[in-house]
């Protein structure tokens, strides 16, 4: 034919429309694959499953090493719905011993898309949890019955002994707050909530491992991608030792029993916590498995608040306990030297016998005032502080200088242990005085209760503790801390880091005087365990507006080469040597003896037996 | 040129190794690419084992390269001579389907013969393309008879009947498209702009017919609009007269701001009612034309415009009333009215995510997860393009699109030489099939065209369609092998 033709032009036509669709749709696919990477995203999406993969959860041991903390397996049943043909379904109840209308229940949650988002009929779906080993294995036996079902296994905690429930804390699943603060944490993650399970988080988790897995349209796993090659393995969680010997803990536990208060031991040279009781307590066991919820309503609604750690959360005012504090300031500051002497007649003279005293010799100085715990003595001593114009330029310098000493204590701000929720106790400042008082022109006179422990001032059972062993320690501590090793780390270094009280040694050791005179011929001569042991103390009765005063005690022991201090809040346990002072002397026993000489064994039943316990009002409240 | 002697058919000639190169490049890159979309991840068959789908597809390139060096060894003059024969022997195949074939997804085109299953309708596409040429090579032919007109409707449409009442609407799609072939041997250019223009309608007509412009549907007001564009285009184009082109367009912008002028004095005026006063106005004018010059054009023009109006009015209800509501969920998709994911848009977003996933390299032979996964339907067979979009990425696509439309072009060009009007017939039918599929395949796949359900020749999985393929385009090399040289 002849391309003189001018049809034959339409071939250019039939060519260019061609052309122009195969532009458009290069342009097409330019804008797909070029323009849009969300398209990759969606595609990953679509097809990678990232498995997690739990590690196991660090153990925790006592000082001694025993296991204290470990993992359990438990068994949760999967089923996939698309699978079950041919179920037995009464055979099946049978096994897991559930009754049909349970069965028809756990079901309908399970597909219930409101309580269980993820719901797919082709992939396992949790329907039961938490089998334990027995009917795990009823369930495995028969198996291959029962089409459609699997077991995936996961950890629980598991407690060898039934204390300290506080300290060791508990793990549940991870809530929306933290997953949103840490991207670490995924739905259904199991994360520490409270106690050492939460403040060493990140040693007991481990590192989770990731599985990637190949997801089809029906949301079947179709085989591991590129081989596993991307996959990463679990690290196992870090194991923890605890400066907590778990005899001492469990003694003290048992001594607090029906009582309200604390215990706290610290080795002085370390700073480790060697028992930390806060009464009442729980078994840790009750906050694992099938029963946590109700179990943790039950404690949450118990009147006496087991799940608060008083030890670090409880601030009391400390009393007598205080006013080796006050000694070893005013004789830093030169108020006073070790031979300044004040008369004290059954109170404070300057402002008309308040406070009151008790019967002592008179006038006298700073070792016999420890001893005998005068009132009068330390109002002197704070007055002639506040009041000294040609040291100080305003009683708020000399005020502010009084507080700092204070804080170098380890008072007024926590501590830093390794526990959550420390609360700070309180140590007030001259801008808070002149704010209540709503004048800067304020004096000694009208806060003079603080220099005996009273008044404004608090502190926790632990910072008392610490003050135990920064006297024992003669002017040093360490930060006060549960965990004694981590299995394949040091210890952080605020732990291992000296705090320096900033007061001479030699005011130390008249201050040691002191108590240990309290203990022999003073106050708290109930703890006198000579010649086995020397110990110093000082005892406190710290007046409650709420009800009995609280009974406190503060010690240690050696006198010289001290291994343990100790502090025992007792509340509306009334003077410091009725209930304080017996409890320090038996955990005294118990840590330098390992069990209570049969000479004492009268007193540990009548410690045990005694119920302390402050009225609360419990209208609608169930009492246990 | 021109003929040079009788019946000479001395063969000289030489296959044109060219497109036979294309051919054998794109079956091997195809069986790659099924190999790859029917991946299995667990128990992943080899290329050569038979139980899976590039396995199989090998055995179908085999028995196609033997079709086709069969076809190459016949006498040229057997496919003009039984062209006939041919078609009633396919007519007859499809009425026999249509009557014994058992459903299979949905459609009832399979023809079951022992283990071997067949598509028929795979096999009418060069069958109604060697009776086309046959017809036009008839003697004295000239397509605008009416006699001659009817012949050829008859012939394509036919069988698209039949393959319609199988439910492969795709197919008979594919046999309209060799209006083309008409087109090219004297079919006016106005006929293909009446099919372009119904297309425009059609789309304005849905995509807009949700919102309302007084008593017409938004989709009918600019539709409106565009036929009076039309109407006045066609009287420049075939009138050759501008002065008639701007007075229609003057006429139409006078009656609305007239009716602006209108609203302003607070009547209230229906923009509807206005738009039909403008089409009218434009239909008067042209009958106007009519009686002062009587020219024929005018009244085809005129007819034109009204023809144009009524199918409007039929649009809707066509869609509504005579489309099926899968058919319509997929138009409504493609026109971007529905974005449904999870329903008839499901399909395209997965395979948009398929070959957008793959980025400007792609992630590799055997790496994409679209398809393998599943996600993607009928990854290896009509939307095996998207694992050439996932895993070869915007140059790998590119270049295979490109390559089918050197393909195509090869072919119109080979169509072009030939010196008998069959082979040329034949050879503009063959243009006429594979621009279809590429257009509409590739469309679909990459979301721009509706969800028609025809392969991507040589590269879907499938025996009927790759052989079929393989004999439309070998006959037709051979009737190049043939043709007279210069």
């Amino acid at each position: 034919m002849s391309i003189h033709n001018p049809l034959a032009k339409r071939r250019y036509i039939i060519a260019g429309v061609a052309l122009l669709f195969v532009l458009v749709y290069v342009m097409q696919l330019f804008n797909l694959q070029m323009l849009n990477p969300q398209y990759r995203e969606y595609a990953d999406s679509n097809a990678f499953l990232r498995r997690q993969l739990y590690p196991a959860r660090g153990a925790i041991y006592d000082r001694k090493g025993n296991l204290l903390v470990y993992n359990r397996p438990t068994y949760d049943v999967m089923m996939v719905v698309r699978e079950m043909d041919q179920f037995d379904t009464l055979d099946f109840c049978r096994t897991l011993n559930l009754d049909m209308e349970r069965f028809h229940l756990l079901n309908a949650g399970m597909r219930d898309r409101r309580k269980n988002p993820g719901y797919s009929s082709y992939t396992p779906q949790l329907f039961l949890s938490q089998l334990d080993v027995e009917e795990y294995g009823l369930l495995q036996e028969k198996l291959y019955k029962f089409p459609g079902i699997y077991i995936q296994s996961r950890t629980e905690r598991q407690y060898n002994y039934p204390n300290m429930g506080l300290i060791l804390g508990y793990v549940a699943e991870v809530d929306k707050n933290k997953m949103a603060a840490d991207p670490y944490y995924v739905r259904g993650d199991y994360v520490g909530k409270s106690g050492i399970e939460l403040s060493h988080e990140e040693d007991l988790r481990g590192e989770k491992g990731v599985e990637i897995l190949l997801r089809d349209a029906h949301g079947r796993v179709q085989g591991r991608y590129e081989d596993g090659r991307q996959d990463k393995a679990p690290v196992s969680g870090r194991d923890l030792t605890l400066g907590i010997d778990i005899a001492l803990q469990a003694y003290g536990e048992q001594l607090m029993h029906n009582k309200v208060g604390s215990i706290v031991m610290i080795e002085p040279k370390t700073g480790e916590i060697l028992c930390m009781i806060s009464a009442p307590t729980y078994d840790p066991s009750l906050l694992t498995g099938k029963a946590f919820s109700a179990n943790y309503q039950s404690l949450e609604n118990n009147p006496y608040k087991p799940l608060i750690n008083r030890a670090i959360a409880g601030t009391y005012p400390p009393g007598s306990t205080f006013k080796p504090t006050q000694g070893l300031i005013f004789l830093q500051e030169g108020v006073i030297t070790t031979e300044s002497r004040y008369s004290c007649y059954g109170g404070y003279p300057p402002l008309g016998g308040r406070p009151a005293c008790h019967g002592h010799g008179s006038p006298l100085a700073i070792q016999y005032a420890l001893s005998t715990s005068c009132n009068s003595f330390f109002c002197y001593g704070l007055n002639g502080m506040l009041s000294n114009r040609s040291k100080y330029a305003t009683v708020g310098e000399a005020f502010d200088i009084w507080k700092d000493h204070l804080v170098k204590m380890g008072l007024g701000y926590p501590l830093g242990v390794d526990l959550p929720s420390e609360k700070r106790g309180f140590i007030p400042n001259s801008k808070f005085y002149s704010k209540v008082l709503k004048t800067d022109r304020w004096n000694a006179h009208n806060i003079i209760s603080v220099a005996i422990g009273q008044g404004e001032i608090l502190v926790t059972p632990l910072q008392l503790a610490n003050l135990s062993a920064l006297i024992a320690n003669r002017g040093y501590y360490y930060t006060p801390h549960v965990v004694r090793e981590r299995k394949s780390a040091v210890l952080e270094e605020r732990f291992t880091t000296r705090h320096e009280s900033g007061i001479n040694r030699e005011y130390y050791d008249v201050t040691v005087d002191g108590m240990a005179d309290a203990v022999t011929k003073g106050t708290c001569r109930g703890i006198n365990l000579a010649p086995f042991v020397e110990v110093c103390g000082k005892t406190g009765t710290a007046e409650n507006p709420h009800g009995d005063d609280h009974s406190l005690f503060m010690g240690f022991a050696p006198k010289d080469d001290p291994q343990v201090a100790i502090a025992v809040i007792v509340e509306n346990g009334r003077f410091g040597a009725t209930n304080a002072v017996p409890i320090a002397r038996l955990m005294m026993q118990q840590f330098f003896q390992g069990e209570i000489p049969e000479s004492d064994q009268w007193l540990e039943k009548s410690i045990i037996n005694r119920e302390i316990l402050p009225y609360v009002y419990t209208r609608n409240m169930p009492v246990k | 040129m021109v003929y040079q002697g009788s019946n000479e058919i001395e063969e000289k000639g030489m296959v044109d190794w060219i497109t036979v190169l294309f051919y054998l490049g794109f079956v091997l890159l195809g069986w790659l690419n099924i190999y790859a979309a029917s991946y299995d991840l667990e128990n992943a068959a080899g290329l050569f084992d038979l139980s899976g789908r590039a396995g199989m597809q090998l055995v179908w390139m085999g028995t196609s390269l033997l079709l086709a060096f069969a076809l190459i060894k016949i006498d040229v003059r057997f496919y003009e001579t039984y062209a006939f024969l041919f078609y009633l022997v396919g007519i007859g195949l499809l009425l026999v389907t249509l009557l014994v074939a058992k459903e299979i997804n949905g459609s009832r085109s399979w023809l079951i013969i022992g283990p071997v299953r067949l598509q028929p309708a795979e096999f009418m596409k060069f069958i109604i393309a060697l009776a086309l040429g046959k017809v036009f090579n008839s003697y004295g032919f000239r397509l605008m008879d009416r006699r001659n007109l009817l012949i050829v409707s008859a012939i394509i449409l036919l069988p698209v009947f039949l393959v319609i009442a199988q439910s492969e609407t795709g197919t008979a799609l594919v046999y309209l498209s060799f209006i083309l072939v008409l087109y090219r041997e004297g079919l006016p250019g106005g006929f293909l702009f009446i099919g372009v223009a119904a297309i425009i309608y059609f789309i304005l007509g849905i995509k807009f017919s949700d919102g309302q412009i007084g008593i017409i549907s938004e989709g009918e007001f600019f539709t409106i609009l565009v036929i009076i564009i039309f109407t006045a285009s066609l009287v420049w184009s075939y009138m050759k007269r501008s002065d008639v082109f701007f007075m229609i367009l003057l006429l139409a912008a006078t009656t609305f701001l007239i009716a602006y002028i209108v609203s302003l004095s607070s009547v209230m005026i229906d923009w509807g009612v206005i738009a039909i006063i403008a089409l009218s106005v434009t239909a008067l004018y042209l009958l106007y034309l009519f009686f002062r010059y009587r020219r024929k054009s005018y009244i085809y023009i005129f007819l034109f415009l009204v023809s144009s109006f009524a199918f409007l009015e039929s649009v809707e209800y066509v869609f509504n009333d005579v489309l099926q509501p899968h058919q319509q969920m997929r138009i409504k998709v493609t026109l971007g009215m529905e974005q449904d994911l999870s329903g008839a848009g499901y399909h395209v977003g997965q395979s948009k995510i398929a070959i957008g996933s793959g980025g400007f390299t792609g992630k590799g032979f055997l790496n994409g997860t679209q398809t393998k996964l599943k996600y993607v339907p009928e990854q290896d067979t009509d939307f095996i393009f998207c694992t050439i979009g996932e895993e070869h990425g915007f140059i790998g696509s590119t270049i295979i699109l490109l390559l089918l439309l050197i393909f195509v072009l090869r072919l119109l060009h080979l169509a072009e030489r030939q010196t008998t009007l069959f082979g040329r017939v034949y050879g503009y039918a063959v243009v006429s099939v594979f621009l279809f599929h590429l257009i509409i395949n590739v469309g679909m796949v990459i979301g721009i065209m509706p969800v028609i359900g025809i392969p991507l020749p040589f590269f879907s999985y499938g025996g009927s369609s790759l052989w079929g393929f393989t004999i439309l385009l070998f006959i037709f090399l051979r009737i190049d092998k043939s043709r007279k040289r210069t």
